[in-house]
């Protein structure tokens, strides 16, 4: 784990939708180059926090700093340039573009993005299918999608929201390996999760998410002894 | 023979404008989900903005057609920075009652300065006279009305459709909060996209100030057969509005023609049987 100071920081987060308050203190720190997960069960406050990081929340309070710059009270544009990239649960590919077109839409959020060729060379079937409709691609091609046009855009903290969900084992596997790519380029990524049996060799560290809050956390080396515990947690 | 291409032509004219202000009706709707009801009397802004500039300050029909549009984009913006900005949570329906309140304010000022009489507006020296095509004459104001319209609307549509910019637009339509999540200033994505939809509106007074008289009703009488239109196109629909703008003109025109009683009825019976038939509109997407 990286020494330097945190890429993320959050403190004490709440969140509300409108008059209903989702998350109760949401505290966590993810370090420059670290894999994380958020493990829970359905409506634990997973993907609240991610769209919380993001400004996509009705109101948030609390602290939440991106490379050491406060965040709350941005606007979700400015966030965004922080360096952030952002992979829906639904995956967010636009039907009304192009596979290439919403792989080029996203601005520039760093300067460390991938080439289009780069892309390609990771994610193959884009390259055929890009210029059918975004969304007549398959669910694998629109989650390739999803995180191709965020690592072009230049992103270095990656905030994956389920990304394996629904999809064949294959796809699956390949998604895991574009994670490991990711982590030994130093990308720091956030990676909400169901499929614990995918997240586990890719993440540094689970965090647990209950309510609302983070209950726990369990490093990569303490895994196997805590695996009972983990699947209590989870319901499996 | 002559009588129906004239009517045709008359037609193809109206047509014109009814795609001119469709589009820019379905490129605000599309994205800021507001039914801009100020749209008739924008156009009329346009259209006064050409006959004062050239009244008080010498403004020429071809600076008009430049600065009219502006001032009228910029009118826009105001607009839509002081006021429609604060409705995007709420209802389609508060966007639609406050852009009928500025209706009726702009319309009222008008009214109050110049009185309901109509003022004429020359038609440029360079588009003075016309032809004989041997089945029709055809002025030259009128051609270059349907030539520029045709192409402001394709030129429009290829933006849209072909380029990054269009690629926001249209991404911005489906799911703005994403796209802003992405890094696109959707705010004032969303400022510039009303001050281009009434700039055209603005623009297409301007262009139809030589031919209608320029007077405060003249927008009020236009929009209700603009949001026929746009209902029928498909309410968001870019291609939509312009096609069926256009095809609207020409059914309007043919069926003076035909059966002159039912020229000015003929859209809304349109209307209410696309209604039927297909709620969403000849070229919308079906929910
Ligand atoms: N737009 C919304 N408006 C009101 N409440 C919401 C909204 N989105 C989520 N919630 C509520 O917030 C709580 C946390 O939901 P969240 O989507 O963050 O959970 P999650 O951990 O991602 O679970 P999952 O994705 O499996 O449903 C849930 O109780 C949910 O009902
Ligand atoms: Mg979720």
């Amino acid at each position: 784990m990286a020494a330097s100071a945190p890429v993320l920081r959050i403190r004490d987060l709440n969140a509300f939708y409108g008059e209903s308050h989702v998350l109760h203190g949401v505290d966590l720190e993810v370090a420059e180059g670290e894999v994380v997960t958020l493990l829970g069960r359905n409506g634990s406050g997973r993907t609240s926090t991610l769209r919380s990081i993001l400004g996509l929340v009705g109101r948030r309070t609390g602290s939440i700093e991106i490379r050491g710059r406060e965040t709350v009270g941005m606007a979700p544009h400015r966030i965004a340039r922080l360096g952030v990239g952002y992979c829906p649960e639904e995956r967010g590919i636009f039907a009304s573009l192009t596979a290439e077109e919403n792989l080029l839409l996203l601005p520039k959020v760093g300067d460390a993005g991938m080439s289009v060729q780069e892309i390609y060379a990771m994610f193959p079937n884009l390259e055929e299918r890009r210029r059918s409709p975004g969304t007549r691609l398959s669910g694998g091609e629109q989650q390739m999608l999803a995180m191709a046009r965020i690592l072009r855009a230049g992103a270095r903290l990656l905030l994956l929201d389920e990304i394996t969900e629904g999809l064949a084992p294959v796809i699956v596997q390949a998604l895991g390996r574009v994670v490991l790519q990711l982590r030994e380029r130093g990308y720091t990524v956030v990676l909400v999760e169901q499929n614990f049996r995918f997240a586990a060799p890719l993440a540094d560290r689970h965090f647990l998410v209950e309510h609302g809050r983070i209950v726990d956390m369990i490093p990569r080396d303490a895994l196997s002894s805590r695996t009972e515990q983990l699947h209590r947690f989870l319901g499996v | 023979m002559r009588a129906l291409f004239g009517q045709l032509l008359v037609g193809l004219i109206n047509g014109s404008f009814y795609a001119l202000l469709s589009l820019g009706l379905a490129i605000i709707f599309g994205l800021l989900n507001v039914v801009n009801f100020s749209h008739g009397a924008l156009y009329m802004t346009g259209a006064f903005a050409a006959w004062m500039g050239l009244h008080y300050l010498g403004v020429p029909y071809w600076g008009a057609l430049l600065l009219a549009p502006l001032a009228v984009g910029l009118l826009g913006v105001v607009i839509e920075r002081t006021m429609l900005r604060r409705l995007y949570q709420l209802d389609h329906l508060y966007g639609l009652l406050l852009t009928f309140g500025l209706t009726l304010i702009i319309e009222g000022l008008f009214h109050h300065q110049f009185g309901n009489s109509g003022n004429g507006y020359p038609v440029p020296e360079l588009l003075q006279g016309g032809s004989d095509l041997g089945f029709m004459f055809l002025p030259r104001y009128r051609a270059w009305v349907v030539v520029v319209s045709v192409a402001v609307c394709l030129a429009s549509w290829f933006v849209i459709e072909r380029t990054r910019l269009g690629a926001y637009l249209r991404a911005g339509t489906e799911n703005p909060r994403l796209l802003q999540a992405f890094g696109v200033n959707v705010p004032v994505m969303l400022t510039l996209t009303y001050g281009f939809g009434v700039a055209l509106a603005g623009f297409a007074g301007v262009m139809a100030a030589p031919i209608y008289q320029v007077s405060p009703g003249m927008g009020s009488s236009l929009i209700i057969v603009v949001f026929a239109v746009v209902v029928i196109g498909g309410m968001g629909s870019i291609f939509g509005s312009i096609v069926t703008g256009l095809g609207l003109g020409l059914v309007e025109g043919l069926t003076k023609y035909l059966y002159p009683p039912a020229a000015s009825t003929v859209v809304f019976i349109i209307m209410a049987l696309v209604l039927l038939v297909r709620p969403a509109g000849l070229f919308g997407r079906q929910k």
